[in-house]
C-alpha cells in the first residue's frame, strides 16, 4: 500500500479556554506532498499531533484511506512522524535507531539488516551506522529520524518543521533531498512549516493556516498568485495592498475606486459587484517601474510617484515608491531585466504600472 | 592569581585532605597494632585473626546488614524508578503535591523518621468516633521492620536520581517509540528504562550506602536484630573501639574503594554510551 488519503473534517481542539483549532477540514490526496503553512502558534503542530495520535481533538474526524483513525493508539496508525527535535533514542546507535520499529516485530535477522541498510543508504548514512546520535550533526540526526520513520513503510509521513534546526544552506539541501525521498517512496507527506519559501518550493499543495483556521488550500502557484485573503497575501511573500470600492463593470475589466490613489483595473471580480468594498493585492515583482514620460499603455494600471527608497539586495532591487496619494508601493525589479528602471534612485519621479490580470481581490464586503 | 591566594587555597586543600584521610589512616594503622589501647607497641595481625575466628555476632550483623541493604535498595529502586517515570510523564490530579511530599523525607531529621516508624510498627491505638483504631501496622520489630524502614528512607533518593536523569530527556522520545509501533510496555522496556539506567544505578548504589551505614533509624525499629553499625556502636568504649572493629573497618574501606572505583568506571561507560 503506497500512500493514503487523509480526510480531516471539522477538527477543533481546545486547551482549557484557548481554542487552538477552530474547525479544520482538509482533504489530502494519496501520495501528495502537502504542507501546513502558517505563523508560529497557529495550530500546525497540534493538527499534526492529532493525525499522529498524540493529541485528541475536542471534536471532528480524521480518516486515513477512509478509515476513522481517532480510536487507534499511535502505534496502530499507518502514519509515522519525524519530530521537530529529531527524538532519536540516545541509548541506541544509528543502526539500532533505524532498526527499532523492526525489532518490535518478529523479522528475520537477514531481512532486517537488508531493510535497515536500504534505508540508511536512502538517507546516505550507511557509513555512520555504528555511531551514537550524540556524535552526529544536526543534518545527520534529521536523516536518521527520516529513515527510522520510513522503515515501517507507513502510508503517511508526518514532518513537523523538520528543517528548522538546520542552517540556511543545509536546510535548502535537505529540502531537496526530502523532495527526492518523497518521489522515491511515493507516500503521502504532511509537512509542517512556518517558512513560506520552503512550502512553495516542494509542496504539491499548501494549506495556509492562521489562528486555528485554514484560510486557503491550493497549489503553490494558486496560493502565491491568487491569495484568497489579505493574510495569505501578506504571509506568502511581500505584497501591495489597496483598499477601494467597485465603481463600474463593463468591457474587459472592473474598475475599483481606490480613494485618493485613483482607479485600479481588475479582471476577476471574484463574485463581487458594483458598490462592494474590496481589498486588492498585487505582487511587487508584477509591477514595472519606468522613468516618467515613457508612455503607459491604455490597458495597464499606472500611477505616478517618487522613489522613496531603493534597496539593492543581490539578484533584485527593491523600490519603495510614494504615489501622489501618499500610498507606498513596493516594486521588485530583477537585475538583467532589460532597460526599464535602470539607474533609478532616491527622489526620481517615476511611473509604476502593472497588468490588471495581476491584481486580485482578496477580501470584500457587500456594499 | 597571586601567589598568596594560591598558597592559601593550597592550604585549605591540604587541610581538607588531612581531615578526610588521616583518621582513616590512623584506623588502619591501629588495626595492625598488638596493643588494645591506642598506643602503638608492635605490628600484629591478631585482631584480624580474632575477627575471622571469634567474632560470630559481628559477622551475623554484617551479613544481616548486607542482606537488608541489598533487599531494601532493590525495593526502593524499583518503586522509585516507577514513581519517577509516572510523575515525569503523566499528568494527574495532585501531581504537584505528590512531588512536594517526596522531598520531605530528605530534609526530615532521621530521629523523627525513626520515632514515627516505631510508632507505626507499634500500631498505636487512637479513639476515632468512639472506636479504637490502630494507626499503623503492629509488627514485631526485627529484620523485616528494618527492611521496611530502610526501603522507605531510601525511596526518595532513588526516586530523585531517576527523575534527574529523566529530566535530561525530552518526552518526545516516548512519543517517537509509540509512533514507531511500540506498545506501552515495549516503550517502558526498550526506551524508558534503558535511558534511565544511569539514574537507576546511582539510585541503587546510593541506597545501598545509606542502608549499610544507617544507625539512627535502625536503632528505633531493630528490636533484637542488630545491624553492623549497631554492633560497632555497642563495642565502643571510652577512647576508642575494639581493634577487631578496626580490622573489619580496614577491610571495608578497602572493599569500598574497590567498589567505588568500579562503579565510577561503570557509570562513566554508561554515560559515554548515551
Ligand atoms: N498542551 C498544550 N497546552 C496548552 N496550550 C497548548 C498546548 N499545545 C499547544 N498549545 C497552544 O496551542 C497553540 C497552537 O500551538 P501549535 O500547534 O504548537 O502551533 P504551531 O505548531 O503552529 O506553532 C499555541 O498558542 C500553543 O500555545
Ligand atoms: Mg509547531
Amino acid at each position: 500500500m503506497k500512500g493514503a488519503t487523509i480526510g480531516i473534517s471539522g477538527i477543533t481542539k481546545s486547551f482549557g479556554d484557548f481554542q487552538a483549532l477552530k474547525g479544520v477540514s482538509l482533504d489530502i490526496r494519496k501520495g501528495e506532498f502537502f504542507s501546513l503553512l502558517g505563523p508560529s502558534g497557529c495550530g500546525k503542530t497540534t493538527l499534526l499531533r492529532i493525525i499522529g495520535g498524540f493529541e485528541e481533538p475536542s471534536s471532528g474526524r480524521v480518516e486515513i484511506d477512509g478509515e476513522d483513525i481517532l480510536p487507534l493508539p499511535p502505534n496502530m496508525r499507518h502514519a509515522n512522524t519525524v519530530f521537530q527535535n529529531y527524538a532519536l533514542f540516545p541509548h541506541l546507535t544509528v543502526y539500532e535507531n533505524v532498526a527499532f520499529p523492526l525489532r518490535l516485530k518478529s523479522i528475520k535477522r537477514k531481512s532486517l539488516d537488508e531493510l535497515v541498510m536500504y534505508y540508511l543508504r536512502l538517507v546516505e548514512l550507511d557509513g555512520h551506522a555504528a555511531k551514537r546520535p550524540s556524535m552526529l550533526s544536526g543534518g545527520q540526526k534529521q536523516r536518521v529520524a527520516i529513515a527510522r520513520a520510513l522503515i515501517n513503510e507507513p502510508s503517511v509521513l508526518l514532518l513537523d518543521e523538520p528543517l528548522s534546526a538546520l542552517d540556511a544552506k543545509l536546510r535548502h539541501h535537505m529540502l531537496m533531498e526530502l523532495d527526492q525521498i518523497h518521489d522515491k517512496v511515493g507516500i503521502t507527506f504532511v509537512y509542517v512549516t512556518h517558512d513560506q519559501s520552503e512550502a512553495l518550493s516542494v509542496s504539491d499543495r499548501i494549506a495556509v493556516m492562521d489562528r486555528g483556521n485554514v484560510l486557503q488550500v491550493g497549489t503553490p502557484r494558486e496560493i502565491y498568485e491568487s491569495p484568497s485573503t489579505t493574510f495569505v497575501a501578506q504571509f506568502i511573500g511581500e505584497t501591495n495592498i489597496i483598499d477601494g470600492t467597485i465603481e463600474s463593470s463593463g468591457g474587459r475589466w472592473f474598475v475599483v475606486d481606490a480613494g485618493g490613489m485613483g482607479r485600479v483595473k481588475v479582471t476577476d471580480p471574484r463574485g463581487y459587484r458594483v458598490g462592494d468594498r474590496v481589498t486588492l493585492t498585487v505582487r511587487p515583482e508584477k509591477l514595472r517601474i519606468t522613468p516618467l514620460g515613457m508612455a503607459a499603455t491604455e490597458d495597464s494600471n499606472s500611477f505616478v510617484g517618487t522613489v522613496d527608497e531603493s534597496v539593492y539586495s543581490g539578484f533584485l532591487s527593491k523600490y519603495y515608491v510614494r504615489l501622489e496619494s501618499g500610498a507606498v508601493m513596493r516594486v521588485f525589479r530583477q537585475h538583467g531585466d532589460q532597460g526599464e528602471g535602470e539607474g533609478l534612485g532616491w527622489d526620481d519621479r517615476v511611473c509604476v504600472s502593472w497588468n490588471p490580470r495581476d491584481t486580485f481581490i482578496v477580501e470584500g464586503a457587500r456594499g | 592569581m597571586s601567589r598568596k591566594r594560591r598558597s592559601a587555597s593550597k592550604a585549605v586543600f591540604i587541610g581538607c585532605m588531612v581531615f578526610l584521610f588521616v583518621p582513616l589512616a590512623v584506623l588502619i594503622f591501629f588495626s595492625f597494632n598488638e596493643n588494645k589501647a591506642p598506643i602503638f607497641t608492635q605490628f600484629s595481625l591478631v585482631w584480624y585473626r580474632k575477627l575471622f575466628t571469634e567474632s560470630s555476632s559481628l559477622w551475623t550483623a554484617f551479613f544481616r546488614s548486607i542482606t537488608i541493604a541489598l533487599a531494601a535498595s532493590a525495593t526502593a529502586t524499583v518503586i522509585g524508578t516507577l514513581a519517577a517515570i509516572g510523575v515525569h510523564w503523566h499528568r494527574f490530579p495532585l501531581k504537584t503535591y505528590v512531588q512536594a511530599i517526596t522531598y520531605i523525607p530528605l530534609v526530615l531529621p532521621e530521629i523523627i523518621i525513626g520515632m514515627s516508624l516505631l510508632a507505626f510498627f507499634a500500631g498505636i491505638r487512637m479513639p476515632v468516633f468512639g472506636h479504637s483504631l490502630a494507626i499503623g501496622i503492629p509488627m514485631t520489630l526485627g529484620w523485616l521492620t528494618i527492611f521496611i524502614a530502610h526501603a522507605t528512607f531510601c525511596l526518595p533518593f532513588a526516586y530523585m536520581m531517576v527523575l534527574a536523569r529523566l529530566d535530561e530527556f525530552d518526552s518526545s522520545i516516548i512519543e517517537a517509540a509509540r509512533d514507531l509501533g511500540a506498545t506501552e510496555v515495549q516503550t517502558l522496556l526498550r526506551v524508558i528504562i534503558p535511558v534511565s539506567k544511569p539514574g537507576i544505578i546511582s539510585g541503587f548504589l546510593t541506597s545501598l550506602t545509606l542502608s549499610l551505614e544507617d544507625f539512627t533509624i535502625t536503632y528505633f525499629v531493630s528490636g533484637v536484630s542488630s545491624t553492623m553499625p549497631m554492633v560497632v556502636y555497642s563495642q565502643m568504649y571510652k577512647g576508642g573501639v575494639s581493634p577487631v572493629i578496626n580490622a573489619l573497618s580496614s577491610i571495608m574501606i578497602l572493599g569500598t574503594v574497590v567498589l567505588a572505583f568500579l562503579a565510577r568506571r561503570w557509570l562513566k561507560y554508561i554515560a559515554a554510551s548515551s
